[in-house]
């Protein structure tokens, strides 16, 4: 029989990190993620793992370093102020090819900004975040269960590819309460023979991002980086589709906004309009291809986010001027409505008609 | 009185002047040399006065000196 | 009558046969050496991890034979606590310049510090930012012309040098802290036993040792090496005492012998 948990998306994620063998977990209080850190503070002692509450997010993400240097499988998780701290430690690690995860559960800024859920972190996690020519996979859950889910699977990718793996989520999606099926451990184990552990009968480890010579060294590694970049992009093709197929309108959203996209898609099919989904669930690499080749036979495509419009770059690029991309999105805690989406998609319907009586 | 040899690594030498300034018998003195690091490096003009106090190998930034004890035996 | 010779000093085995890229006369080139030594007579060099800042001593790693890591400016305690709690077994050492240790990490430093990590750190204090080309530093002096003092630091608007070892000595932690310097053979025997004791307290799991050395940059000084060794015992020394701030182990010695 299947159980079921009633748990914060937050918590659930937090026990899913223990299950994939997480063991250092270091954090700094920031809401709306202050779940993942009591549940940590409580629960790591149950696996003999490390809990500490770091001095600041910065030598949080500096700890997560050392343990991942180490072998160990290694997490923080913060909201976007702190993760903007973060990102010094984000860009060492992905220079140094450390895996970690790290949980972005977001909040509304810019600035200290709010503590309600948003999307505002979109460019700051899929382009990389701090300094230098890198990219972090990132994962964008929509539901305590995805927390679950990916966040197990955060960990095997952050090994595979010897990179950080952001999980992106709002603090919705944190803060809500769901019935969970707690995820099993994939059972994948990974060599980690460059890890610093005493050099007894082997040459010295050294875990570096500092390459001074400009091009046989640092030009070579930056090309070796974006080489694993191509890979992982042409491996990693993570998206979800909902009443795609026959779709004049699409709608393009990840998270929380995507529920409620699907929401308004469901309410248009209601009213005899064909509207359908697409819903990426990994924003980089993002799902471009497949994205295009969804909106292909589609009139108009509509990006949803909690935001200003970021996605919609990412929408733009993949469908690259096929059809026309239109945007609507609420920031600072507020949240995107079905009515809303509704009322966009009407109005294309209205604009196209007349459109065509007028040709 | 203990007796010894330093023996210096040219090679490594940078030519600071650390050991010259510290050896207690002034006999270490800076070569009218170079090496091939284009350095000035040190050198022991008396070795028979050297009473093995590990004064200039202690100082030295550059572990270019060792220290040979010399024993009489015998 | 006959001669055998025998080495008296040896250059450490844990010490790699390379250049290193500092300065003629720099304190670096001496505390590498005396650590490495201290990994041999202790035999832990296989089991040491040695955490490397930024500074001029970031390259730490290319001279001694152990493995090693780079932390981001300032996080050197905080990357050497993640690598010490995943292995607890493991000599850790966060080797630090003075601002990395208490301008952009007096953070990681106090922190580190405050929860009692076994950990190891070795503070190079020489009153300067060497790597970026002699910068004021935390410790720069009161009147030392650097870079960004230029007219010599003016306590009235920079305030006055830290003083590292008084600052950590007002944690309850800490179990040894410790400050030597370089100025001259005498000088560096003792930094050779303060880091020796440091090392063999984190082997026994005592906790947080501390070992600030006060180390000659001849080069931003702008004066020669020698006068440089001199500068340390006149100039640096009066504000930074040498002292053993904290001996916890070596009390809780005492205090036992008195008992028994």
């Amino acid at each position: 029989m299947t159980e079921y948990k009633l748990m914060k998306g937050n918590e659930a994620m937090a026990e899913a990190a223990l299950i994939a063998g997480c063991r250092y977990y270091y954090a700094y209080p920031i809401t709306p993620q202050n779940e993942v850190v009591a549940y940590m503070a409580k629960n790591m002692p149950r696996v003999n793992g490390t809990f500490i509450q770091a001095e600041s997010e910065l030598a949080a993400a500096s700890m997560v370093m050392g343990s991942a240097a180490s072998g160990g499988r290694a997490m923080t998780s913060s909201s976007s102020p702190g993760i903007t701290l973060k990102q010094e430690s984000i860009s060492y690690m992905a220079g140094a090819e450390l895996p970690c995860v790290i949980a972005n559960i977001m909040r509304g800024g810019p600035g200290l900004g709010g503590i309600a859920g948003a999307q505002g972190d979109y460019f700051q996690a899929t382009r990389g975040g701090g300094h230098g020519d890198y990219r972090t996979i990132v994962l964008a859950p929509d539901n305590a269960q995805e927390l679950a889910d990916f966040t197990v699977e955060a960990f095997d990718l952050a090994d595979e590819y010897r990179t950080p793996v952001i999980i992106l989520a709002d603090g919705y999606l944190g803060q809500m309460s769901e019935p969970v099926v707690l995820p099993k451990p994939t059972g994948k184990t990974f060599e980690k023979p460059w890890a610093v552990t005493g050099a007894k009968d082997r040459k010295q480890n050294i875990i570096v991002s500092l390459l001074l010579h400009p091009e046989n060294v640092l030009e070579l590694h930056n090309l070796h980086l974006q080489e694993k970049y191509e890979r992982i992009t042409q491996k990693i093709r993570r998206y979800e589709t909902y009443k795609t197929e026959d779709a004049d309108w699409l709608l393009a959203a990840y998270g929380t906004s995507a529920r409620i996209a699907q929401k308004a898609v469901d309410k248009l099919r209601e009213d005899g309009i064909k509207a359908g989904l697409f819903r990426p669930t990994c924003l980089w690499p993002f799902p471009d291809r497949e994205l295009a080749e969804c909106a292909s036979h589609c009139t108009r495509l509509l990006t949803v986010e909690m935001s200003h419009g970021q996605m919609v770059e990412d929408v733009k690029l993949a469908v690259n001027g096929a059809i026309e991309v239109d945007f609507y999105g609420r920031a600072g805690g507020a949240l995107p409505t079905v009515k809303d989406i509704i009322a966009r998609i009407k109005n294309y319907e209205h604009s196209e008609f007349t459109h065509v009586q007028a040709s | 009185m203990k007796q010894g040899i330093p023996e210096i690594d040219k090679e490594r030498c940078k030519g600071c002047g650390l050991c010259i300034a510290n050896c207690p018998k002034n006999i270490l003195e800076m070569a009218n040399d170079i090496n091939s690091f284009g350095a000035y490096y040190t050198i022991c003009s008396d070795e028979s006065q050297c009473i093995a106090c590990g004064a200039c190998s202690l100082m030295c930034p550059d572990a270019a000196i060792e220290i040979i004890l010399k024993r009489e035996v015998g | 009558m006959s001669t055998q010779n025998l080495h008296m000093y040896r250059r450490p085995e844990a010490l790699l046969n390379v250049r290193t890229h500092y300065c003629a006369g720099c304190g670096h080139g001496i505390i590498h050496k005396l650590f490495a030594e201290a990994l041999g007579e202790l035999n832990i060099r296989e089991e040491t991890i040695v955490v490397a800042p930024v500074g001029c001593s970031v390259l730490l790693y290319n001279y001694i034979n152990v493995d090693g890591l780079e932390a981001a400016h300032g996080r050197t305690p905080a990357v050497a606590t993640g690598v010490k709690r995943a292995q607890p077994n493991r000599i850790v050492v966060s080797y630090q310049g003075d601002g990395d240790l208490l301008a952009i990490g007096t953070g990681e430093t106090l922190h580190a510090a405050n929860r009692g990590e076994n950990i190891t750190v070795i503070f190079v204090n020489n009153a300067n930012y060497g790597m970026t080309g002699g910068q004021m530093a935390p410790t720069t002096l009161v009147d030392q012309r650097t870079l960004t003092s230029p007219k010599g630091r003016n306590p009235q608007e920079t305030g006055y040098p830290i003083r590292a070892c008084e600052l950590l000595s007002t944690l309850e932690a800490p179990a040894y802290i410790e400050r030597v310097s370089l100025h001259n053979p005498g000088a560096v025997k003792k930094t050779k036993k303060a880091i020796v004791k440091a090392l063999q307290y984190q082997k026994e799991g005592r906790g947080y040792s501390f070992v600030e050395i006060l180390s000659m940059c001849p080069t931003n000084w702008g004066i020669e090496p020698a006068a440089g060794a001199d500068w340390i015992k006149t100039s640096m020394v009066p504000w930074f005492p040498h002292k053993v701030f904290r001996d916890r182990p070596a009390e809780a010695a005492a205090a036992g012998g008195k008992a028994s």
